[in-house]
């Protein structure tokens, strides 16, 4: 099996990599969709994960990769019986699970379906797990989300916000938690996403391939000498992976008590205003946005830098746009923050 | 190795170097798609790799219809069934662990097998459905696809081809007795590839030709690297010569292009790059420091390698890709006959496995009356078992809510530029913006000069669309007759898929090119008024916006003969248009 590329060698795309470790923080913030050309690194970024992030204590023989210390509500079926038993849960280290959705997966794969091998040899009724409970607590990742089929994309988002997937078929009925952080990818040349889904991701990335020479001499460089000597270029990358890994473990314990001061939320309602996104999802996950990467960067308060740095992530992809008009969606949340916090 | 290499490639030489190449290294190399017009030629070919590979490697036949079980792995039901306890089978990809897949018929292949087999070239593992199945097994393969596709509308996925190193374009076969190497070259090649190095200054040559040619994806220079330490340890070498650069520009990046460098490219070129000025590498003690005209001529070298693979009809400058042709759901064979999903509509007799929803009542009803003639089976702790044999499963028959594709048929004629080219275009615009909210497909036909053009296949990629419309130009005569008909055969292919078709023609109806491309208002209008017939024959739903200055006669009587609704706009915007057409579409509350 290949030794995946270290997150950190990636060369640039730093807006990808901020986005993607900024849901590690704060996995609330909801999905990434990442929109670009082929060959800019996004199915690498996201297939580094389980090797960046801190690994993650599962309860054994859970079905669902349930977290010991979480509250009783937040457990699985299975697991909350056991400790109506009394049972002590006991647990073991995993790495945080990233999924593939592979476009043209049924319904019964993603949501789980019945056991057809125990209700065929047993007659029993049972539940198959399908891929959104191995995704619990990691990511699932949606290469070519543009072409996968609208009902399924919808299904995706409502889990991933609930966290929880509740399936009622074929005389089952189940729930159990999912929460994970959905990341689509897709090139915009081969169809787009429908408006109504492209505001339910948090963040939204462009990536395009750079034309730099110097920063493609690199990429292939890296590329070539992970070819011919994976694990050695793993153990030369493991340092600044780790050091990644140490900002988002801290990062984690202050996110949730991370003050944002008033002026903050006022600028950040103005943005929103300014550009004119609907709702509130824009204002809430530019605030979420905003609070994990001042976590991340060590800060003591969430400022209006933080908010700048963010403000295209979270809100270009919801703009209400003439689809035919050419003005990018970036420029125009540029030209907002320019506007608002230039003084 | 040696000067049949450093030449100019012809075509034979390079469908051997490639096929050597891969053998030496398949699962690096990613695999190859090779078109050919025949499908004895691309055979000719594996023929040669198969004899080149190291004896005893797995190679396989991947059928584009493949259901999930059989290449993913999962529970055998006939096996599970007879003998009361799950059997679970090995998917071809885990099977042929170490090997080459060979997928026939690629550019039919549908996206689900593409994403698939994107992710296991991705991943090199596979995970088998099902909680039973345990852990993801190894799956490192290379995959050959055969493309045999015939012409620019039907090409293998680009997901896939651009994970694969090698794009060949073969028109004759090849003779198996490859002679440019041995089997020691291979073997020796085979131990030192890994060891082999590259200089900085030629990946930065790489890199530089392949935006030169407007080759985008890093992946496509990262094969070319390797290819050209591949050529380096065939002719057992330890570091990349300029030869071997070539090597991988001809078989890697020519087939890559997407367009031809400007043309005064001396200065047009990036600033070389910096001499290295860090202490040499170790392994580049050969390599003194390239000047800049050193590396000019080693770009020279490898733009020369390259015109025997690029692609045919490729422009200076051109823009890049556009949607990909035949996407995610033109291409026959794909999900929607199937209907995976969707409203049910009754069961049939199939095989749950192969993604099909499982109509456990049915299933259970159709294996009722059998009960008493099947032998028992006692199942686990001593359970009596329903007996089920596979003839009984009934999956749900399910039907897709249909799409619309809309195609828009424009006059670009001088007579029609004249008067409402700019209304038009505008409210194909308006329409375009509604489509894609509702996300129907849409064509684009432009017709002027003597033939008419298809612009853009039925797509959803609404950039494209507006692209495509953008650069419409205008001017020359009316060939009416050529435009119904490139319009019928694209409204052809939509049914085929299932979807509904909208078409409507914005145009005076002044049809004066006849459909053999000769000018005479006489002939142009009695073809015109046949292949207006003959749409009408297909049916569907047809609209025709007269946009002369007065309501025309000719136009009213063509959209008689085509049945389509006639919309005299004589005076209007595109707002007007607009509303008239949105008026006439089936679904337009959807």
């Amino acid at each position: 099996m290949r030794i995946p590329f270290p997150f950190s060698a990636i060369v640039g795309q730093d807006e990808m990599k901020r986005a993607i470790l900024l849901t590690a923080v704060d996995p609330t913030i909801g999905g990434v969709l990442i929109l670009g050309h082929r060959g800019t690194a996004k199915s690498t970024a996201v297939r580094a994960l389980p090797a960046l992030l801190p690994p993650m204590s599962v309860v054994d023989g859970c079905r669902y990769g349930c977290d010991p210390k979480s509250p009783a509500s937040r457990l699985c079926a299975d697991c909350q019986t056991r400790m109506n038993a009394g049972a002590k849960l006991r647990a073991h280290k995993a790495p945080v699970p990233v999924v593939d959705l592979p476009l043209g997966a049924t319904e019964d794969r993603v949501v789980g379906a019945l056991d057809l091998e125990r209700a065929l040899t047993r007659g029993e009724k049972a539940y198959e797990p399908g891929l959104l409970a191995r995704a619990n607590r990691g990511y699932l990742y949606v290469d070519e989300i543009n072409l996968l089929e609208d009902h399924l994309v919808d299904l995706l988002l409502d889990v991933a916000a609930t966290g929880e997937n509740v399936v009622e078929r074929e005389g089952i009925s189940v729930r159990h938690p999912a929460r994970f952080v959905l990341v689509g990818s897709g090139n915009p040349e081969e169809g787009d996403l429908r408006p109504q889904l492209l505001d339910r991701f948090g963040l939204s990335v462009e990536v395009t391939t750079t034309t730099d020479l110097d920063q493609r001499v690199e990429v292939i460089k890296r590329r070539d000498a992970c070819d011919r000597d994976p694990e050695g270029f793993a153990a030369q990358w493991a340092e600044a992976d780790a050091e990644a890994r140490r900002h988002v473990e801290r990062a984690r314990k202050k996110v949730d008590t991370l003050p944002v001061p008033d002026a903050v939320l006022r600028t950040a309602a103005q943005l929103c205003a300014a550009v004119g996104t609907d709702g509130v999802r824009g204002e809430l996950a530019l605030l979420r946005g905003a609070r994990a990467l001042a976590a991340y960067d060590g800060a003591r308060q969430v400022t209006a830098q933080h908010l700048r740095v963010i403000a295209p992530s979270a809100l270009r992809h919801r703009l209400r746009r003439n689809v035919l008009d050419d003005v990018g969606s970036t420029t125009r949340v540029t030209r907002a923050v320019t506007d608002l916090l230039s003084d | 190795m040696d000067e049949t290499v450093a030449s100019p490639l012809d075509a034979r030489t390079q469908a051997e170097l490639a096929a050597t190449l891969l053998a030496i290294d398949p699962i690096g190399f990613g695999g190859a798609v090779v078109r050919a017009p025949r499908a004895d030629i691309a055979e000719s070919w594996l023929a040669m790799v198969r004899s080149l590979l190291v004896e005893g490697t797995p190679i396989a036949r991947l059928p584009i219809s493949i259901p999930d079980d059989r290449l993913l792995g999962g529970l055998d039901l006939a096996m599970t069934l007879a003998t009361g306890r799950p059997v679970v089978e090995r998917g071809l990809l885990a099977r042929t662990d170490g090997g080459v897949l060979i997928l026939p018929c690629a550019e039919r292949a549908s996206d689900a097998l593409i994403a698939r087999l994107t992710s296991v070239l991705d991943t090199q593992r596979t995970a088998p459905r099902g909680p039973f199945a345990g852990e993801p097994t190894p799956a490192r393969v290379a995959i050959i696809a055969l493309d045999e596709g015939d012409g620019v509308d039907e090409r293998t996925a680009a997901a896939l081809t651009d994970r694969l190193a090698f794009h060949l374009t073969l028109s004759h076969e090849v003779s198996p007795d490859g002679a440019l190497f041995t089997p020691t070259d291979l073997r020796v090649a085979r131990a030192s590839f890994p060891k082999v190095t590259i200089s900085e200054a030629r990946i930065t040559t790489l890199v530089t030709v392949s935006l030169a040619f407007g080759i985008d994806s890093l992946r496509a220079v990262s094969f070319a690297v390797r290819v050209a330490r591949g050529a380096a340890a065939l002719d057992g070498r330890r570091t990349v010569r300029d030869d071997d650069c070539q090597v991988a520009a001809a078989l890697v990046l020519g087939p890559r292009a997407t367009r031809l460098p400007a043309p005064s490219e001396a200065s047009a070129e990036p600033e070389p790059p910096p001499p290295p000025s860090d202490p040499a590498d170790a392994e580049s003690e050969r390599d003194e420091r390239p000047s800049p005209e050193e590396l000019q001529a080693l770009e020279d070298l490898m733009i020369q390698a390259m015109q025997a693979t690029l692609p045919i009809g490729l422009t200076i400058e051109a823009p890049s890709q556009g949607p990909r042709q035949g996407g995610s759901a033109g291409r026959s064979g794909d999900d929607r006959a199937g209907g995976l999903r969707g409203r049910q509509v009754g069961t049939r007799r199939g095989d749950p496995r192969g993604g099909g929803r499982l109509d456990l009542l049915e299933t259970l009803r159709a294996a009722a009356p059998w009960q008493r003639l099947r032998p028992p089976i006692t199942g686990h702790e001593g359970r009596v078992l329903v007996r089920v044999r596979p003839d009984d499963f009934r999956i749900r028959r399910l039907i897709e809510p249909a799409g619309t594709t809309a195609i828009f048929v424009v006059d670009a004629s001088g007579s029609a530029a004249l008067h409402r080219m700019a209304e038009a275009k505008g409210a194909v615009e308006l329409l375009l913006a509604e489509a894609y909210s509702r996300r129907d497909e849409v064509g684009l036909i432009a017709f002027r000069g003597n033939v008419a053009e298809v612009l853009l296949p039925p797509t959803r990629a609404i950039a494209a669309a507006k692209r495509a419309l953008a650069a419409l130009p205008g001017g020359g005569g009316t060939p009416l007759a050529s435009a119904i008909d490139r319009a019928r055969e694209l409204a052809v292919q939509a049914r085929r898929t299932g979807n509904d078709t909208v078409v409507v023609f914005l145009t005076d109806a002044r049809a004066n090119i006849a459909r053999d491309g000769s000018p005479g208002r006489p002939q142009a209008e009695a073809d015109a008024l046949a292949s207006a017939s003959a749409l009408r024959v297909l049916g569907g739903t047809t609209v025709l916006i007269d946009t002369s200055p007065r309501p025309s006669e000719m136009a009213q009587r063509m959209a008689e003969v085509m049945g389509a609704r006639y919309v005299a706009l004589p005076r209007t915007d595109a707002q007007g248009i607009h509303a008239a057409v949105a008026a006439a579409m089936p679904r337009a509350s959807a």
